[in-house]
């Protein structure tokens, strides 16, 4: 792994209002630097602000104050070099598998000079024989690995994963995680993965940030330097475990409050 | 538009056929039953044609015949024969066929108690309308009576389907591509939604044969201005439908599509209309039951030809069974639209089959 920087996050701000006109600090001075070629993980319990800091890696929002920079140039809004991986139900339910899987290249029009890498994908992921069935024929889990590979076919630099995972069982779960790995060492694609998931967190990542909320932050960024695969009851596995739970929990305790006489 | 979703449903959606309660799975249809059903379907049409030929014409009508092709002499009597003759041929054909299969051999028969019930009142109303001319006429012609004209004048019906279906296809293809077109304007750009969405919610309840006497100064020919009174018929269903479907495209689809590398075009002709196409075709399907009542009632006050015009023409004559003669073709003429735009829809959402519950 190169330690040359992909993406450099600084100061980064951003609020919101919520449904009570109450104003949210989603992220307050949120700096991160992304290593090209690295598996990185935000994790937090909900409302920590980590999908909004993934939508603006996406480009999807735009900061208040602060700057993004992907290869040295400011983020100014979508780019298939950045691909996307939605939570859940964002395939499109009129197109078939191979038509969803299709529809990266054909939104850049690229689709006739690289028909063949839908075909490859499908294997890749495991779908041959669904080519032609409708997203609400598959089971969730195919569909998430759909949408991956619908991502990974314009050949990112960088995959963004909001929670893919984060609706399945456990098996389809651990099953998607190892798909996930066998595509980054093959495509040496930069993954910025946000889950609330510790264990696969630490099962995939090479770094691992930790945010909390209210405002939020990144409060630590843990390395992990298992090697893979990974043994999820190992000793290592469950001592960085205990370590992570424990900043979580102790961010989303609620603090003494303070007097002062 | 939940008042028109319900007209929607009760114009498409046949009822199913349940299954009786406190019964478990459906029973195999037995050889004997099914051959009993089978007769039992042709037998009340086998007794409208035997009532035709035995009962003696009491009444004083004159039955003359007409000659078909170089030699063929056929009057009323022998076509109404030869009609109930085909569909009687026609059922034993799909009788055939459905023998092999017990899914095929249920739907048949399960519509047997019916088809026997028309052919006993082809029957009933043969004697009644011609044989003893007991329904007051001219207003209620015998059944045999009402395929009069397609001897007298086949040639003329004929091209008074065609000049309705003329304008049918004129008005729809004007209207339901102005409607999208429209519906899609509004949909995509808030400017179009302020300024177009109230002009299309205050006019589109203007039912569209109002603007007849517009349309018939307006424009230079009867057949332009019923094409234009068509074409509001279709727009205004089609426009609202097709915007709806448009603004409630989720969110998610179109930041997904920009992460792939979308620009604009993309996320309307690829994102916004697919999403949109159930609710452009539930559109299209409100506003065929406009269309074919406006069709006809244009037809009826200032066209030139169409069945409309053939009905009001043969009224002035007290030909009533012409009128009826065209209303059997309306009702034939449009159900076949219908189907057909209902096996368009049908593949063009195919994507929903299972997913919407039927």
């Amino acid at each position: 792994m190169s330690t040359e920087t992909i993406l450099e996050i600084k100061h980064v701000d951003r609020t919101y209002i919520d449904t009570n006109d109450n104003t949210v600090e989603a992220l307050r001075d949120v700096s991160l630097t992304v290593r090209r070629g690295e598996f990185i993980s935000i994790i937090g319990s909900s409302g920590c602000g980590k999908t909004t800091l993934l939508r603006l890696i996406a480009g999807l929002d735009a900061p208040e104050a602060g700057s993004l920079r992907i290869d040295g140039a400011e983020i100014t809004g979508t780019d298939p070099h950045r691909g996307y991986v939605f939570q859940q139900g964002s395939l499109f339910p009129w197109l078939t598998v191979q038509q969803n899987i299709a529809s990266g290249l054909k939104a850049r029009h690229v689709y006739r000079r690289q028909k063949a890498d839908v075909a490859e994908y499908i294997e890749l992921i495991g779908m041959r024989g669904f080519e032609k069935s409708y997203p609400h024929q598959i089971s969730g889990g195919m569909a998430q690995r759909v949408a991956i590979a619908r991502a990974l076919i314009n050949r990112p630099d960088a995959l963004l994963l909001d929670d893919p995972m984060g609706a399945l069982d456990s098996f389809t779960r651990a099953d998607i995680q190892d798909k996930l790995l066998e595509l980054w060492r093959r495509d040496k694609t930069t993954m910025i993965l946000v889950t609330h998931d510790v264990d696969e967190a630490i099962y995939l990542s090479d770094r691992i940030a930790v945010m909390t909320p209210r405002p939020g932050k990144i409060s630590e960024i843990k390395e992990v330097k298992l090697p893979h695969p990974r043994d999820r009851g190992g000793a290592e596995f469950l001592s960085l475990r205990r370590d992570i739970l424990e900043k979580l929990h102790l961010a989303s305790a609620h603090p003494e409050p303070e007097y002062s006489i | 538009m939940s008042y028109f979703s319900k007209i929607r449903e009760a114009l498409q959606k046949e009822p199913q056929a349940r299954p009786l309660p406190g019964r478990g799975a459906p029973q195999n249809v037995s050889n004997l039953r099914f051959t009993t059903l089978t007769v039992f379907t042709v037998l009340g049409l086998i007794a409208a044609i035997v009532v035709n030929r035995t009962v003696p014409q009491i009444a004083d009508v004159e039955i003359e015949p007409y000659r078909v092709g170089a030699s063929l002499d056929i009057n009323i009597n022998g076509l109404y024969v030869s009609v109930l003759s085909g569909v009687i041929l026609l059922y034993l054909g799909i009788a055939v066929f459905s023998f092999l299969d017990q899914d095929r051999r249920r739907k048949f028969i399960e519509r047997a108690p019916f088809r026997f019930a028309v052919g006993l009142v082809l029957a009933v109303w043969d004697v009644l309308g011609t044989k003893f001319l007991l329904l007051p006429q001219p207003f209620f012609p015998g059944p045999a009576r009402i395929l009069e004209p397609f001897l007298m004048e086949p040639g003329y019906i004929l091209q008074q389907i065609l000049y309705s279906l003329r304008l049918f296809a004129c008005g729809f293809v004007i209207g339901a591509s102005a409607g999208i077109l429209t519906g899609i304007l509004i949909g995509w750009f808030p400017k179009v939604y302020y300024w177009v969405q109230p002009v299309l919610k205050i006019s589109g309840v203007i039912p569209a044969v109002a603007w007849m006497p517009f349309a018939l100064t307006l424009l230079p020919t009867p057949f332009g201005a019923a094409v234009f009174l068509i074409t509001i018929c279709q727009w205004f269903p089609i426009a609202s439908l097709t915007a709806q479907g448009i603004q409630s495209t989720p969110k998610t689809h179109f930041e997904v599509a920009r992460t792939l590398g979308a620009k604009t075009p993309y996320l309307v002709f690829r994102v916004a209309i697919p999403h949109a196409m159930p609710q452009i075709f539930t559109g299209i399907s409100i506003a065929n039951g406009f269309t074919f009542t406006t069709l006809v009632m244009v037809e009826m006050m200032g066209q030139p030809g169409g069945l409309g015009y053939y009905i009001n023409a043969s009224k002035v004559w007290s030909a009533y069974y012409k009128v009826f003669a065209a209303i059997l073709i309306m009702a034939i003429l449009f159900s076949l639209i219908l189907w057909v735009l209902s096996l368009v829809e049908s593949r063009v959402l195919r994507w929903q089959r299972g997913l919407v519950k039927q």
